[in-house]
């Protein structure tokens, strides 16, 4: 049940009680106390809503940036990570394989703030060894969702 | 020109096929002008189809089979590969085997399945036995097939199962085959084991061929009791036919097929070969992926479906049109004779004044009187939309 639950969160965060719980044939106050624990055991953290930065006047820029970092003998990239994922410029952080170490998400208002936050606060940190920053240009598809316009195809109205 | 246009008239008139001629027109063919005259503004669970597009993996495949120049015919039977798939199929979730090589044919839909079928095994004044309310196809392929369409009425008491003992009844000296179809396109009904293995006693009591009609199989939201052809005694005298329009959300691809004994599947090959050569290579090669990979996207449809089933029976309940929880398909069949309407005037009434398109149950034979077809292969969004319209269109009749 908690499962279905998520998924349906997942598909839409703002969904009501009474829409979960007649979904999934369960009560109201089922689905209220089974959402609750979730919060409560911090398997959800929070609820988030999917933008068109396009329509919002206020100018985005994001940038992957791909971090090669040097491991500590203790901890790993552990410590690394924690550091660079309080700052708030750093929207998402992964550990990744592969040929670089750490994938960082970037937001600022302009390019400049980007490339300072990276020249500046990221590649100066002590056992950063490079970075390679991307700049998004366009979102095609974001958590699940498809962004670009795809025509309405309409259905017959009636069929057997 | 209007003697032109008489004349042409005349001129045909007595050149239709009588059988034809008198063949009534679907009542789903009349509401659908209907619904097509009205504005935009009217939210349709009329609609016998997935709301989903394809899955993305099954259109992919059947690009790349274009673009690899797959484009000819395939052997009239169909392709090999996906015969072999979906008797490798058929084992594995349905518990039945067939030879893919001589008890297995890919048709242009599970339509053209049945038309093949009963024109192979129908001599005049054969008498087919069917349940109604049923799928708006049955009685017309009997009749064009020189066969008699003799109905069994299922009702709400049994949740609109077939009772044995009722089709029991229908049988004369001139039966040649019964027709089910469970989950049952427009009443959502299945058949429990028990119901399956009495009608398949009497079936074999008095020889008949058994045709099952199973293209909502995998939308079964109980547990699925095995197909009647895999009773004992039964797989030599019933043809399953299924397809992939429902589960697999690909009603034009128009891809299905038929499995049975090999002397039937070969009869029906002579009517296919002759009048349909095969099915599209494309859409073949499309099926082929989906019963390979389409599992999980297959799955995820009919959890949705479920949900949908789940709020519609419960809304329709709640404003007092009594409605049976279906077990499968993707149809709910309220009972409105609480509303004193007929299906056709509550139908009629609900689009033009509450905008919403739902199917009279006598589109799908006399005893639907008192019931409406309303699909929940549409959005969860209009569902909700058209539950809310529902009910405030009741408070004014
Ligand atoms: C019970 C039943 N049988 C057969 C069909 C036809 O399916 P196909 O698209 O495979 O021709 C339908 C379609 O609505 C149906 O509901």
């Amino acid at each position: 049940m908690r499962k279905n639950i998520l998924r349906l969160l997942g598909e839409n965060a703002r969904i009501s009680f009474r829409e979960i719980a007649e979904r999934l044939n369960i009560s109201e106050n089922e689905a209220m106390e089974i959402v609750g624990e979730m919060e409560g055991e911090g398997i959800i953290k929070g609820y988030k809503v999917i933008i068109d930065e396009k329509a919002v006047a206020d100018n985005v820029v994001r940038a992957i940036i791909q971090v090669k970092v040097r491991p500590e003998r203790e901890g790993g990239f552990n410590n690394i990570a924690k550091r660079l994922s309080r700052f708030p410029e750093v929207s998402s952080l992964y550990l990744v394989s592969g040929g670089y170490d750490l994938q960082l998400e970037v937001q600022g208002e302009t390019l400049h703030e980007v490339a300072t936050f990276v020249s500046s606060k990221l590649a100066t940190i002590d056992g950063v060894i490079s970075t390679a920053t991307h700049f998004l240009l366009k979102k095609y598809k974001e958590s699940g969702r498809i962004l670009h316009d795809e025509d309405e195809y309409e259905r017959l109205k009636i069929t057997p | 020109m209007r003697m032109n246009m008489k004349d042409s008239k005349s001129r045909l008139e007595g050149k239709i096929a009588k059988h034809i001629a008198t063949l009534p027109r679907s009542g789903i063919r009349d509401f659908f002008e209907l619904v097509n005259a009205m504005d935009d503004d009217v939210i349709s669970l009329g609609i016998g189809e997935p709301d989903f597009a394809t899955p993305w993996h099954i259109r992919e495949s059947a690009i790349y089979s274009i673009e690899r120049g797959h484009t000819s015919y395939t052997s009239n039977l169909g392709l090999l590969s996906l015969r072999k798939e979906i008797a490798r199929y058929l084992a594995q979730d349905y518990g039945i085997e067939y030879n893919p090589v001589n008890e297995c044919i890919i048709t242009v839909g599970v339509s053209e399945a049945l038309d093949i079928l009963i024109r192979a095994i129908t001599e005049p004044g054969d008498e087919i036995i069917y349940h109604e309310p049923c799928y708006v196809s049955y009685a017309a392929e009997i009749v064009m097939a020189g066969g008699v369409p003799v109905a069994v009425n299922t009702r709400e008491e049994n949740n609109f199962a077939l009772d044995p003992e009722d089709f029991r009844k229908a049988i004369t000296s001139k039966t040649k085959a019964i027709l089910l179809n469970f989950p049952c396109n427009p009443t959502g009904a299945s058949l429990s084991m028990e119901q399956k293995k009495q009608i398949a006693d009497i079936a074999i009591e008095h020889d008949l061929i058994v045709i099952s009609d199973e293209i909502y199989s995998e939308l079964t939201y109980n547990e699925r009791t095995p197909t009647i052809a895999s009773l004992p005694g039964m797989k030599e005298r019933t043809v399953f036919l299924h397809g992939f329009s429902k589960a697999f959300a690909m009603t034009g691809f128009r891809l299905g097929y038929a499995c049975g004994p090999a002397e039937l599947i070969e009869a029906m090959m002579k009517i296919h070969q002759y009048s349909m050569l095969c099915a599209s290579i494309i859409a073949q090669e499309a099926g082929e992926e989906a019963l390979k990979n389409g599992m999980r996207e297959m799955l995820k449809m009919k959890a949705e479906y479920q949900e949908r089933r789940n709020v519609i029976t419960k809304r329709l309940n709640e404003m007092g049109l009594k409605c049976v929880t279906p077990s499968g398909a993707f149809y709910a069949f309220p009972n409105i004779t609480s509303t004193g309407l007929s299906s056709k005037d509550f139908a009629t009434r609900l689009l033009c004044e509450g905008k919403v398109a739902v199917v009279p149950g006598t589109a799908f034979g006399k005893c639907g009187e008192g019931y409406v077809r309303c699909a929940y292969a549409a959005s969860m969004s209009d569902i909700y939309t058209a539950m809310d319209r529902i009910e405030k269109f009741l408070l004014t009749i």
